[in-house]
């Protein structure tokens, strides 16, 4: 297998050519959100320039077409995720809105009640921690949380005393946003069975960098963001087991959920339609299938080797400086957390700016476990396959720089 | 020196640094020297919680001209609110009141007074002229 090039990649990221106070952008901030390649960019523009049409309701030849290309693209999703079917797949707008739809189509249904129990755990982002506490309030369940341990790795002995037959949930992330840690899927996952609890997992930090085989992983849903994985911003996907499916209500109402509507009674369509209420975003849904055929034209295992390179290496060049903290396990995958004592994370981002460099400083959407390491925020280099060497060197030197002006 | 003045002489003084680096240097030397801030005084009514660094602002009238004492744990918005002391600091409440402290997006340095941003030097510049408007109602 031959090594990924960066160089040859970003020729496909117009966006990476620029300059930034007259220094070549540094992009390093792809754990928020990640570049899109000419081929996304194009697939977008094709769809409006060659297809545009609502689609499933339209006897004309556009609408066959947008209905074929936006029904293509669901399986090629489900295909790369290792979905039993396509039915499985659903659309959304993110991430957020994923974990929001699970949430209210639970809420709504008999599979919860007052007294039982939510386990998150602490290295959530607020998009898999507030729309649980919105539930909890709501329906008088309980949110529980699994500790995190020292090195940023979640505390798996206390997660299986919290499981019990009150469980129903257990929803937590696949890859921390803020220190990269990755979790053991196959324990939460197993355990939470035991106990007949559902499992939700937060794939939007996953996806992107490595292979994500749903039924080697064996949860009950999946969710993740289009935008960070090369696709377009504003759509994103759901991936719930079947059967779950037919058996939760809908959330949203509106046209194509629907199978028949009067007004003594209206009967709801099939999964994935009954969850997809409204006009969906068409063009989303056919470039994120664009920026999944980008990452597999390119190998996601290549892409993995790629970039736990250049983490490994800037892991390295950080430990030479003085009074440095690193957040997470020293396998982390996507992202690498650090402050520098007696300095402020955003005085570090700011200057570095000014050197062309984006990076992510503060809490990253993670308050709670910013509170659990006693910090307001940490500096966050995140990578994408487009990424060199010389970027982590530069960044190294940049940070140099920074810190003599700081102190 | 009127604060229209003072402004000016700042934004003149900023204007002599070519590079970036010895603007955001000159900016963090500002902040400095800024009169320290008791510790007393980092209380939760004087903090103001920005998205990324926190300010502490002390706003108080004597003999009819405005205190301002502020800290902050970023220098970089430290230097940014000696800026703010300077031009507005011994100023009548009045005055600060109706100052336009637009001169901060000419100084060259990243930050702006975005009305959507939760940007702890843009609430610090409204905290400032609140603490004059309760100081000329007194």
């Amino acid at each position: 297998m031959s090594e990924l090039n960066p160089y040859e990649l970003r020729e496909q990221f117009p966006i990476l050519q620029q300059e930034i106070n007259g220094k070549p952008l540094v992009y390093l901030d792809n754990a928020a959100t990640s570049q899109k390649p000419l081929s996304v960019l194009d697939s977008s523009r094709n769809y409006y320039q060659q297809i545009n049409s609502n689609i499933h309701r339209g006897v004309h030849r556009l609408s066959q077409a947008a209905t074929a290309a936006h029904e293509a693209a669901r399986g090629t999703i489900a295909q790369h995720l290792n979905a039993r079917q396509p039915e499985e797949i659903i659309f959304t707008s993110g991430t957020t809105d994923s974990i929001n739809l699970v949430a209210s189509a639970l809420g709504r249904s008999t599979l919860l009640k007052a007294g039982d129990e939510i386990i998150i755990s602490g290295l959530e982002h607020h998009s898999n921690t507030v729309p649980w506490q919105m539930l909890c309030e709501r329906l008088g369940t309980k949110l529980q949380i699994i500790p995190v341990l020292d090195d940023g790795t979640l505390d798996l002995d206390q997660y299986d005393q919290l499981l019990s037959e009150r469980t129903k949930l257990v929803s937590v992330n696949h890859v921390s946003n803020a220190f990269g840690t990755v979790n053991d899927l196959h324990h939460i996952c197993t355990q939470a069975k035991k106990f007949g609890a559902l499992t939700l997992i937060d794939g939007a930090q996953s996806i992107p960098h490595f292979k994500v085989d749903l039924q080697e992983i064996d949860c009950d849903f999946y969710a993740f963001s289009g935008h960070k994985i090369y696709g377009p911003t504003g759509i994103g996907i759901l991936y719930g087991r079947h059967a779950l499916l037919c058996e939760l209500p809908p959330w949203r109402g509106g046209g194509e959920m629907i199978k028949e509507v009067s007004f003594q009674k209206t009967t709801y369509n099939d999964p994935p339609f009954k969850f997809e209420a409204g006009t969906p975003n068409i063009e989303g849904g056919i470039a994120l299938a664009a920026a999944l055929d980008f990452v597999n034209d390119i190998g996601i295992e290549k892409i993995a080797t790629h970039e736990s390179l250049l983490i490994t290496h800037l892991a390295q060049l950080l430990s030479d400086f003085p009074d440095l903290t690193l957040y997470g396990p020293p396998s982390r995958t996507g992202a690498l957390s650090f402050n520098i004592k007696g300095i402020h994370h955003y005085d570090l981002g700011t200057l570095l700016d000014q050197m062309g460099f984006a990076l992510r400083t503060g809490h990253h959407c993670c308050q709670p476990l910013m509170a659990r390491f006693g910090i307001s925020g940490t500096l966050r280099a995140s990578f994408a396959a487009y990424n060199t060497i010389e970027e982590v060197e530069a960044l190294g030197q940049a940070l140099k720089k920074a810190l003599m002006m700081l102190r | 020196m009127t604060i229209t003045e003072k402004q000016e002489q700042l934004l003149e003084e900023l204007d002599l640094f070519q590079d970036w680096t010895e603007r955001y240097e000159y900016v963090i030397s500002l902040g400095k020297k800024l009169p320290a801030m008791d510790e007393s005084l980092h209380s939760e009514d004087r903090l103001i919680k920005g998205c990324q660094s926190q300010v502490w602002l002390d706003a108080s009238a004597h003999d009819g001209k405005m205190r301002f004492l502020a800290d902050s744990d970023s220098v970089i918005t430290k230097g940014m609110i000696a800026l703010f002391v300077r031009v507005l600091d011994g100023e009548k409440p009045d005055d600060v009141i109706s100052a336009d402290l637009s001169f901060i997006e000419k100084t060259g340095l990243k930050e702006h007074l975005a009305p959507t941003r939760a940007n702890a030097l843009t609430l610090m510049a409204a905290q400032m002229k609140k603490g004059a408007l309760e100081a000329s109602q007194l």
